[in-house]
């Protein structure tokens, strides 16, 4: 950190302080008041992503290293399972989950970096509701994720996958919703852990096996009973499903293949509708928000 | 507003017994005070003697576990939302982001606190000429030095107008030219925006251009005067002597003079009254060399030594070894 010399400023300037003081007054809770807190709580976690490219950079590596290194290397070995399609093209809505998944595990770690810095209690002492403090948190999270998501989305022709407003429009959708859920869960985790080792621990601890077990990376159909099972209890399979359904909706292979990559989650033989997963998603990130918010309005 | 008003009797701030007990250890043993509208009160005492958490319950940030206290005319513990709209805060340790600009930091407090849109921009300006960032306002607060931090600090909690200023230690760690305009910027915004300033500090010179200060030691409230009474209470002038014995000369000193004299600092302190002619006597009757010999007028200093039997130095050694001891025993080493 540079230091600035201080002369310039060492006795208050003759004048400055000759002009009849501006007043403002607080004013008391509303609704209006309140959404301002949130637009402002959101807005910051955008000013911060944008002014940090390295940030950005960063977060693509790992989603990249997974469908270009992972999805060419394997390819040769996989040919024969994937019917002719080509395995960066099946691991692709995986991708555009995870790419969302990281990002929004570091938006919910920036409440841990707050606390370290002190900045977190700037906001907790402001006559607002710390609701409002918590939902800006998500939806700063969501947004800055669902930008990412928008960059790993701009490969799809790179993997075979066309351009398709419908398709697009949904992606966006499913990814500003996992995004949300995620920041959901980073920040209730965030509420109870004070440093950042431990918060990034936890996260790698949670999130890294909620990634391989969700189907990302293999097909959810015929696993062996034990990885069925988990497979079924991870939440994160409920938005991989959703996505790797809307984008095999857009192509044109075999039946054959479709019916070996993209099975679909089934409960005991029962199809699970997408809309019925995308809505565990959303109802599992409420709950989680719920629980955020709770912990940080009895906190302090 | 009706609730805006200020209380009838002009007291921005009323305390009643209020306390605090952290698990085991009572932090504040019930304390009474009031401090009137406009007025500058300082809150004296070393590391630990219940200053911080003191002002946090003023503040709302930590509840008190007995008594009551009201700030600009509302209950810290059932409004906490009035108090929160009517008090700025500068924090002892630094809250700002320092990813983003000066001017960001205040339009997201703006934000916080609903200012009115219109006058955010007139406002910010404002604050920010008087503590003299103005032309560093689109600069990142990470390039900032430590003394323009504590500032940007300070004109962000002014900027909702607040009716009370808390500042806990608002120049520690500072160097003391920037102390110095820091004070300066403090007593010229009281002046002219008419607020009422609480602070907490544990220089002594500082405490001299407070209107009121209070001495606080061990959770209580031991002494609370203007700094000039608090001086003329002491009544005598300080002595310090070195020796090449001071057990002996602390001896000396009680059996040939029936004074009372501790150590201070590394030298023999004592208070006398008329302390230059004293020292005449001191050297003839003392019966022992004397190396060095000083006489000052009392200051605040000796108001918190006659009240708390210790300089606030020493206070504060006492208390980091008494950590260090505590530490150790707690990591089962030994020195």
């Amino acid at each position: 950190m540079s230091t600035t010399t201080e002369t310039t400023a060492m006795a208050p300037p003759a004048g400055a302080l000759t002009v009849e003081p501006v007043r403002v007054t607080v004013p008391k809770h509303s609704v209006a008041s309140e959404l301002r807190a949130i637009r402002i709580v959101w807005r910051r976690d955008l000013i911060r992503f944008v002014n940090d490219r390295v940030r950005i950079a960063a977060s693509l590596v790992q989603p990249l290293l997974f469908l270009f290194v992972m999805g060419s290397g394997l390819q040769a070995i996989s040919s024969a399972g994937t019917h002719g399609v080509d395995l960066k093209t099946f691991i692709y809505p995986g991708i555009l989950c995870i790419a969302v998944m990281f990002t929004a595990m570091f938006s919910a770690a920036s409440i841990v970096w707050d606390r370290e810095f002190g900045f977190l209690r700037e906001m907790m002492v402001a006559p607002v509701r710390r609701s409002s403090i918590v939902i800006g948190k998500c939806l700063g999270g969501a947004t800055v994720a669902s930008t990412q998501g928008v960059i790993m989305l701009l490969l799809a022709p790179l993997v075979h996958v066309p351009y398709d407003p419908v398709l697009i429009l949904g992606i966006l959708g499913l990814q500003l919703l996992l995004a949300f859920s995620i920041t959901a869960f980073g920040v209730m985790v965030a509420a109870r852990i004070k440093q950042m080792q431990s918060f990034f621990g936890v996260m790698q601890m949670v999130v890294m096996p909620m990634f391989f077990i969700s189907g990302a990376l293999f097909p959810v159909a015929g696993l062996p009973g034990w990885l069925a099972v988990l497979n079924r209890l991870d939440p994160l399979t409920y938005a991989v499903d959703p996505m790797r359904r809307l984008v095999f909706g857009h192509l044109s292979i075999s039946p054959a293949a479709r019916a070996a990559l993209d099975p679909g989650v089934t409960w005991f033989g029962w199809h699970v509708p997408a809309l019925l997963e995308a809505g565990m998603v959303l109802l599992l990130g409420l709950v989680m928000l719920a629980v955020a918010i709770w912990e940080f309005s009895t906190s302090e | 507003m009706a609730s805006e008003a200020q209380p009838a009797d002009g007291r921005a701030i009323e305390v009643r017994a209020l306390a605090k007990t952290y698990r085991e250890v009572q932090a504040v043993k019930g304390v009474d005070f009031d401090v009137a509208a406009g007025e500058v009160f300082g809150f004296l005492g070393p590391n630990g003697a219940g200053k911080t958490t003191t002002i946090n319950m003023l503040c709302t940030l930590v509840k008190p576990t007995a008594g009551s206290a009201t700030v600009a005319g509302h209950d810290v513990v059932r409004e906490r939302d009035d108090v929160r709209r009517n008090i700025g805060l500068v924090f002892q340790d630094p809250t700002l982001d320092s990813y983003l600009t000066g001017a960001q930091n205040l339009k997201l407090h703006a934000e916080l606190y609903g200012i009115e849109s219109s006058l955010v921009a007139p406002r910010m300006r404002q604050v920010l000429t008087m503590v003299g960032l103005w032309d560093r306002r689109d600069t990142a607060v990470g390039t900032y030095s430590g003394g323009m931090r504590r500032r940007l600090e300070i004109a962000r909690g002014l900027m909702h107008s607040p009716r009370v200023l808390f500042l806990d230690e608002p120049t520690i760690g500072l160097d003391p030219q920037t102390r110095r305009s820091i004070w300066s910027y403090i007593r010229e915004l009281q002046q002219r925006e008419q607020i009422t300033i609480f602070m907490t500090t544990h220089y002594m010179d500082e405490a001299e251009w407070c209107d009121r200060i209070a001495i606080m030691d061990h959770g209580k409230i031991v002494a609370l005067e203007a700094p000039e009474t608090l001086k003329a209470q002491v009544g005598t002038d300080r002595v310090t002597i070195q020796t090449d014995d001071d057990d002996a000369a602390i001896g000396a000193l009680a059996e040939r003079f029936g004074i009372t004299a501790r150590i201070s600092e590394g030298a023999v302190a004592f208070g006398v009254p008329e302390g230059e002619h004293f020292v005449p006597r001191l050297f003839s009757e003392l019966g022992m060399p004397i190396r060095a010999v000083s006489v000052s007028r009392p200051t605040l200093d000796d108001v918190f030594m006659s009240y708390t039997g210790s300089t606030i130095r020493d206070a504060e050694e006492d208390q980091s070894k008494h950590r260090n001891r505590v530490m150790m025993q707690m990591m089962g080493g030994r020195r």
